[in-house]
């Protein structure tokens, strides 16, 4: 085992401090629980940007073994420079989901507890925690429990509004997600019987390639792709996806799905559970997803539906980097390249969906719909949220210098060594048409309107700072790619295709 | 006994009134219960038969008979052929590569059980089980009382608006009488020794706060049915603070295991028994209160 | 062959048929139902693994036992929510189909 590294005690702070806080806003109730999160959340970003601190300046991975008991008997926690970065991002996405909801979900001096109010908060912290201990825990098991958790506080911020169309919804997303942790849940007893432990770093040093093994591999990576809603599996994303109220939308889509998609990262790259026709396969799927989410984005009528429309589809660009890690002719340095490719993906498409999803629901209650049709006249009255609204679309088409850019550049430069040129015809096609769309939606909302256009409700303009913000972010992203430290790697094994 | 397993199962899943299949669970749930007593897991037994078969076929059962006691019943669909037949393949595919992993698990197959004997001394425990539950383990059990909570939560956010702070609504039913309310009356005061005793022999025998929690939830809900005691308002401060003083106190226990013991969720040595019952007596009641409070499911009375 | 292996064969396919109720079932209940069962085939077989690391004197591997109790319970969970969802749908709309509304969205890739 490596040697404890100073500041490891903060992981167990890391991963409770969300639940802590959801433990407190069930006690006090929904007259305090939006208080409890404020409270609660300066604390866990802190936390997250002390754990990246520390990994950047030692260029080593923290670890915890829980209990003190040592694995395979006991579960450890593990920041490596993936965790630590998704971490902050995640804290950020959340703090910035809460300073959005702010007004939306608050309570009245006075004024009875409200439901909303007291589910919206504690999910959120919960779905923070959820992904957090998707993050943190090293064992196969623990890894399931997280999925779970974070099932458990996705799916009833989907039907928050208790319209039938949203528990509709939900409860199809739930089947789905059920589905994808027991077929998951398989593989867990399988490899056990063949490793004995379910520590990830203690199976990388063990897994061959051997019949119970590469069963218990097809059933996990199918269950999470279900999760993740990969085309094909991808039915019931748009609709739970849009009906939800804007900021659960913005956790859902900027964050929830990554999580399951990281559990497939882990056991991928660092379980070693990888194979090489099925990377092809994989990707063939995101190539899918690229294209008919794309296609289905440009032909929907409401502004939220095409933006869970344009989900299913950078859902797709994230498994691109499967068949550049795993090819047969790929390096190590190749891998890692397109693994960063792969995580940049996550954290640019995290920030910019967020920010979209932010606008078109700052847009829905200001004129009381989300038809693109009838958009005219949006952007002079509430230019903050479409200038939001563009700038997320630009780093997901890919424009420099945007994160979307930077992801894409680093996918692009794997298919050119590595010769799979497919690849980069379907991401540009992909690109072309998630312009469209932007562009269209863009054009729509400055062009003149016929009648002057009124608002049904005064537009929040912190919310609105919020959103831009965080595109603001998505589009600056592209810069780390001048960080001294290639921070991403700390920690990280290497992958050996 | 493998044999009835699988007709019972086929029985549930494809017979075609959902009434009939919901019974052939509860059944089917049993036997499994029995199959656990054979593979020498009495511990995963108790709790197979409380919650597995016990709970989820009274949730079931309860769902079955609500959405029958409506005159429209569910619009008839029937899945596309195709689907079905592809359905039929993959499911078939799963199975056969399911068999085939179990057909080709190493020997001698690789196992923890002696290191969960060896390092039993120190939890103060003589069921490796539940050294495993309260100890080796112990984070996997606090995130599983998250995930409790976490449920009640999201059942307790379906209320409609109207209804938010009431009482859950399905199982009330203040004119039974007879033969459930004769087994409400008599059954609880056994039930509850019951209960407290299986978390209780726990640390040394199989049982557990699960099994408890269950028999504890199935004698109130007996007497919730019964009409004998009343769902509480879910705004009740009271029954939040039941809810919560499990996972609470396994808590605290765990960051106080940072102060005086090597980390978080570590007990010291000579305190560790009595540090492990004073999580599981209030983890009992929030295990009772919580599966009761999931089984009376949305609140809906004001 | 052991009855350990038998079962274990068993339970495969409890997990096979309970996958294909999950899929093919119309009926959002008998969905859920078809999920306890895939589930319960996914226990069993946790079960058949610890029963073959029967070591130290005990029956089998307490650590997938304990597994085995976490997992139920928050299968449990996942059922009482499903559950719970779709009493509230059917208290809504009076169905309990999960076929989207006619005028849901242009999903048109529905197959």
């Amino acid at each position: 085992m490596e040697a404890a590294m100073p500041g490891s005690f903060l992981l167990p702070f890391a991963l409770m401090t969300p639940f802590v806080g959801m433990l407190i806003a069930f006690a006090v109730g929904g007259r305090h629980a939006r208080r409890v999160a404020f409270a609660v959340i300066p604390l866990g970003l802190a936390l997250a940007a002390v754990v990246a601190l520390l990994l950047a300046r030692s260029g080593e991975p923290l670890q915890y073994a829980l209990g003190a008991w040592a694995a395979p008997l006991g579960i450890r926690l593990r920041a490596d420079g993936l965790a630590a970065a998704m971490m902050l991002v995640t804290a950020l996405i959340i703090g910035a989901t809460a300073l959005y909801a702010r007004p939306e979900f608050g309570a009245r001096a006075g004024a009875p507890e409200s439901r909303t109010a007291f589910a919206f908060w504690q999910l959120l912290l919960a779905t923070w925690g959820a992904l957090n201990t998707v993050l943190l825990a090293h064992d196969l098991f623990t890894l399931f429990v997280a999925l779970e958790l974070l099932t458990f506080s996705a799916v009833p911020l989907v039907c928050l509004d208790g319209r039938a169309e949203t528990l509709q919804a939900a409860l199809r997303y739930l089947l789905f997600a059920l589905a994808g942790s027991a077929l998951y849940l398989v593989g867990v007893p399988l490899l056990y019987g063949v490793y004995g432990t379910l520590d990830i770093s203690l199976l990388a040093g063990r897994v061959q390639v051997e019949s119970t093994t590469v069963v218990a591999a097809a059933l996990m990576t199918a269950g999470l792709l279900a999760k993740t809603a990969l085309f094909p599996l991808h039915l019931w994303l748009p609709p739970a996806h849009a009906g939800a109220p804007a900021p659960a939308s913005t956790v859902l889509s900027a964050l929830v799905v990554k999580g399951s998609f990281l559990v497939l990262v882990r056991l991928w790259f660092d379980v070693g559970l990888a194979s090489g026709p099925a990377a092809q396969l994989l990707a063939a799927l995101g190539a899918g997803a690229i294209l008919f989410g794309n296609v289905l984005a440009l032909r929907q009528v409401r502004l939220k539906l095409l933006v869970a429309y344009s989900t299913v589809a950078q859902i797709g660009y994230l498994f691109l980097m499967f068949p550049l890690a795993f090819g047969a002719g790929s390096t190590a340095a190749e891998s890692a390249t397109a693994l960063s490719g792969g995580l940049m993906q996550v954290i640019s498409h995290a920030t910019a969906k967020a920010a979209m999803f932010m606008s078109a629901g700052l847009v829905y209650a200001a004129l009381g719909h989300d038809r693109i049709a009838e958009l005219a006249g949006v952007g002079r009255l509430m230019p903050m949220s479409i200038v939001a609204f563009v700038l997320g679309g630009i780093s997901l088409v890919g424009l420099p210098p945007s994160g979307g850019f930077l992801a894409k550049w680093w996918l692009l430069s794997v298919m050119v060594t590595t010769g799979q040129w497919w690849w980069a015809a379907v991401m540009v096609t992909g690109g072309l048409l998630t312009a469209c769309y932007v562009v269209m939606v863009a054009m729509r909302a400055m062009s003149a309107p016929s009648t002057p256009l009124t608002l049904k409700a005064e537009v929040p303009r912190a919310s609105e700072a919020v959103a831009l913000a965080l595109a603001v972010c998505s589009v600056l992203l592209g810069f780390v790619a001048f960080l001294p430290v290639d921070f991403v790697a700390i920690g990280r094994p290497a992958v050996l295709p | 006994m493998v044999v009835l397993l699988l007709v019972i199962a086929v029985f549930a899943i494809t017979v075609r009134s959902t009434f009939a299949a919901v019974i052939a669970f509860a059944a089917y749930g049993l036997l499994v219960a029995v199959a656990w007593v054979r593979l020498q897991a009495v511990d995963v037994a108790l709790t197979e038969a409380a919650i597995g078969s016990g709970l989820t076929g009274v949730l079931l059962l309860g769902a079955a008979a609500r959405l029958r006691a409506t005159d429209q019943p569910p619009r008839p669909e029937r899945t596309a052929p195709g689907l079905r037949a592809s359905a039929a393949g993959v499911s078939a595919a799963v199975a056969a590569a399911l068999g085939a992993a179990v057909w080709f698990l190493p020997e001698p197959a690789p196992t923890l059980a002696p290191a969960a004997v060896a390092s039993i001394d120190s939890t103060g425990l003589g069921n490796p089980v539940t050294a495993v539950l309260m100890a080796y383990r112990a984070a996997d059990t606090l995130l599983e009382k998250i995930v409790l909570v976490l449920a009640v939560v999201g059942v307790w956010s379906l209320a409609p608006d109207r209804a938010w702070g009431g009482r859950p609504g399905t199982l009330y039913r203040p004119d039974a009488d007879g033969v459930l309310s004769f087994f409400a009356r008599v059954l609880p005061p056994f039930g509850v020794v019951i209960g407290i005793y299986l978390m209780w022999t726990a640390a040394d025998h199989p049982g557990g706060a699960f099994p408890g929690g269950t028999i504890l939830a199935a004698m109130w809900v007996l007497a919730m049915m019964a009409g004998l005691a009343d769902a509480p308002p879910v705004s009740s401060v009271s029954l939040r603070w039941l809810v919560l003083a499990g996972p609470v106190v396994f808590s605290a226990v765990g960051f106080l295991g940072m102060a005086i013991a090597d980390a978080f969720l570590a007990y010291p040595v000579a305190f560790a028994k009595p540090l492990i019952v004073a999580i599981e007596i209030p983890m009992l009641l929030s295990i009772a209160v919580m599966l009761g409070m999931l089984l009376a499911g949305v609140p809906q009375r004001r | 062959m052991t009855p350990v292996t038998l079962l274990g064969l068993c339970s495969a396919a409890l997990a096979g048929l309970g996958l294909y109720g999950m899929v093919t079932h119309p009926h959002p209940l008998r969905k859920i139902l078809a999920f306890n069962l895939f589930g319960s085939g996914v226990f069993l077989l946790f079960g058949v693994v610890a029963r073959r690391g029967a070591a130290a004197d005990l029956g089998g591997d307490p650590v997938l036992q304990a597994l085995t109790i976490t997992g139920l319970v928050v299968a449990f969970a996942a059922t009482a929510l499903a559950v719970a969802l779709l009493l509230r749908f059917f208290d809504a709309t009076g169905t309990a189909t999960l076929a989207p509304a006619a005028d849901h969205d242009a999903d048109s890739g529905n197959p």
